[in-house]
């Protein structure tokens, strides 16, 4: 049984003056332990889903099901938060889901919500902060960190509240190339030794050829899924999709054009081959 | 230049008195001033001014920090002493000069209230401006008035929003400063012209950060609730305050002080130190 699975999930903002579907039937199912990038332009409806899948949203149409609990209306608070501590989520602004003025309270901020006792939050935070490599700012100010450095204690902060899921939101988008690296060396490391399932959100190709499978979403519709070999093969159709391929993709790409024949995956072989040389 | 503001007064450090528990040096601090208004002679007045200087060196301040912080109070100290010198016709007469009459009694008076306002200041910020964070002091309020959620006061509601504000006050002043570079940029000017366009310049740097604090309040808001918030029942606390023994000797030692000041209201002094 998936640990995630949407049947036919639409969704509409009502509060718009003319409110137009952003999510139409879609259908997809995540496993335990999956790593899946997902894929759209701006505006595609990347993280309407996102919201949907942590119950920030409520669906307009069509089924969610978390770990074999389907997702209604009349869940009572309870089953909400229970919910909720399953699939956590870490947003692009790392400064806008910082809530506390010390780096162990913040971590602390999810257990404590849930209304664990204090040495346990205690050994979680300890944990978390372990896992993501931030020991040793414990007892720092969030605001003195960097930008990496403060997406690692968002993520720790989720890590904390035990989820067998979490949804990264773009987290990498505000930040230098080594912050970058920084946090997405921790969501890979979560995904291998946790066994956390992971769902990435991503404008950056070259994330996304990291993950184990990869969903093109375009005008809230599923385009394409398959893994990173099957989705980054169609050049053509990606750019159509108005997005990019990963770098050594596009430049086997445009060898092949030019009379260099090679399959784009061969070309990223080869290249990748040629920098390890 | 924005970046030098510091929140409050709190001087970081690990002395007897940062370690105290916060809701202590509340408690110490409202005992505190309620000896103040006991004090009824110079001599126990002077006794509470020279007390909260002897905290300075146990909470490792700088003498001259302090000194500073009471600056402000010249004002005040001066305007009573004045007031009390001139009106205050008790004891002998020292002055007969036209108008000006200074007596005795005015000038107790005048020096006894210059003492109490300097050790109330004193005192009470060296118990808990200096020496404690604001986010200590958030907790301390929080715990100690937790009963009040009982009759429905949102201690927690309350508690969580300074966190906050403490949380994000330093987000949002380096945020002004960018707005400001970037006006400055495009050639805003805030430091020449009339007080009016001076003012009027700060427009363009409210506006947008009032847009993006609305923006961060809504991000915050999704966030938390992702993180399963849901108000204060049912949430623990990963740090909760506790006494240690240090509280008590320091309780201790306050009331044998206190105490002692008490009894010096009966003590036979000379009668013209009364105040
Ligand atoms: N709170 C809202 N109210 C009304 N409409 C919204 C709201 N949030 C998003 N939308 C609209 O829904 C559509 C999908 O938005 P969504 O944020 O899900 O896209 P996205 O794929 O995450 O884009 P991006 O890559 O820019 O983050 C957009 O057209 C957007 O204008
Ligand atoms: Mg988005």
């Amino acid at each position: 049984m998936p640990f995630i699975e949407t049947k036919n999930l639409s969704f509409t903002y009502t509060d718009e003056d003319d409110p137009q579907p952003v999510l139409h039937e879609v259908s997809l199912s995540f496993e335990k332990g999956e790593f899946v990038a997902i894929l759209g332009r701006n505006g595609s409806g990347k993280s309407t889903f996102a919201k949907l899948l942590n119950l920030v949203l409520e669906a307009t149409d069509g089924t969610i099901t978390i770990d074999g609990k389907s997702v209604h209306a009349e869940l009572s608070e309870a089953e909400i938060i229970d919910l909720r501590k399953k699939v956590g989520m870490v947003f692009q602004n790392p400064d806008n889901q910082l809530v506390a003025t010390v780096v162990e309270e913040d971590v602390a901020f999810g257990p404590e919500n849930l209304g664990i006792e204090p040495a346990e939050i205690r050994r979680r935070v300890d944990e978390a902060l372990e896992i993501v490599g931030m020991t040793d700012y414990a007892r720092h100010a969030p605001h003195k960190l960097s930008g990496g450095q403060k997406q690692r204690i968002a993520i720790a902060g989720v890590i904390a509240m035990l989820p067998d899921c979490i949804l990264f939101d773009e987290s990498t988008a505000m930040l230098d190339p080594r912050g970058r690296a920084e946090v997405m060396e921790t969501v890979e490391k979560l995904n291998r030794e946790q066994g956390i399932t992971v769902l990435l959100i991503t404008h950056n190709m070259d994330e996304a050829v990291r993950a184990d499978r990869v969903v093109v979403i375009d005008d809230g519709r599923v385009q394409m899924d398959g893994t990173p070999r099957e989705v980054f093969a169609k050049v053509d159709e990606l750019f159509a999709l108005g997005l990019a391929v990963p770098q050594a993709t596009e430049l086997a790409a445009r060898l092949e054009l030019s009379g260099v024949p090679l399959t784009p995956v061969e070309g990223a072989d080869a290249v990748e081959n040629w920098f390890n040389t | 230049m924005l970046k030098d503001i510091t929140l409050g007064q709190y001087f970081p450090g690990n002395s007897l008195l940062h370690k105290l528990d916060p809701r202590m040096k509340l408690i110490l601090t409202l005992l505190y001033i309620v000896t103040i208004f006991f004090a009824n002679n110079l001599i126990t007045v002077a006794i509470l001014t020279l007390a909260a200087f002897l905290l300075v060196p146990l909470g490792q301040i700088p003498m001259k920090t302090v000194l500073k912080s009471l600056k402000p109070l010249r004002w005040i100290i001066l305007f009573t002493t004045v007031l009390n010198l001139f009106w205050v016709k008790d004891g002998k007469q020292l002055v007969d000069f036209y108008f000006i009459d200074i007596y005795s009694g005015g000038i107790v008076y005048a020096a006894s209230m210059a003492l109490r306002v300097t050790a109330l200041l004193a005192g009470t910020t060296l118990l808990i401006s200096y020496t404690t964070s604001p986010i200590a002091l958030t907790d301390g309020l929080e715990q100690m008035l937790s009963p009040l959620k009982k009759i429905k006061v949102p201690v927690h509601e309350f508690a969580m929003m300074m966190t906050i504000a403490l949380r994000f006050i330093p987000t949002l002043i380096e945020e002004t400063d960018k707005i400001m570079s970037a006006q400055k940029a495009r050639g805003a000017d805030f430091e020449t012209g009339s007080l009016l366009s001076r003012a009027k310049a700060l427009i363009p740097i409210f506006i947008p950060l009032f847009v993006s604090a609305i923006r961060r309040a809504d991000d915050l808001a999704t966030a938390m609730e992702c993180r399963c918030y849901h108000g204060g029942t049912g949430r623990t606390r990963m740090n909760r305050l506790h006494y240690s023994l240090r509280d008590l000797f320091a309780l201790l030692c306050f009331l044998l002080f206190m105490a002692g000041i008490i009894a010096l209201r009966w003590a036979p002094l000379p009668a013209f130190l009364g105040i």
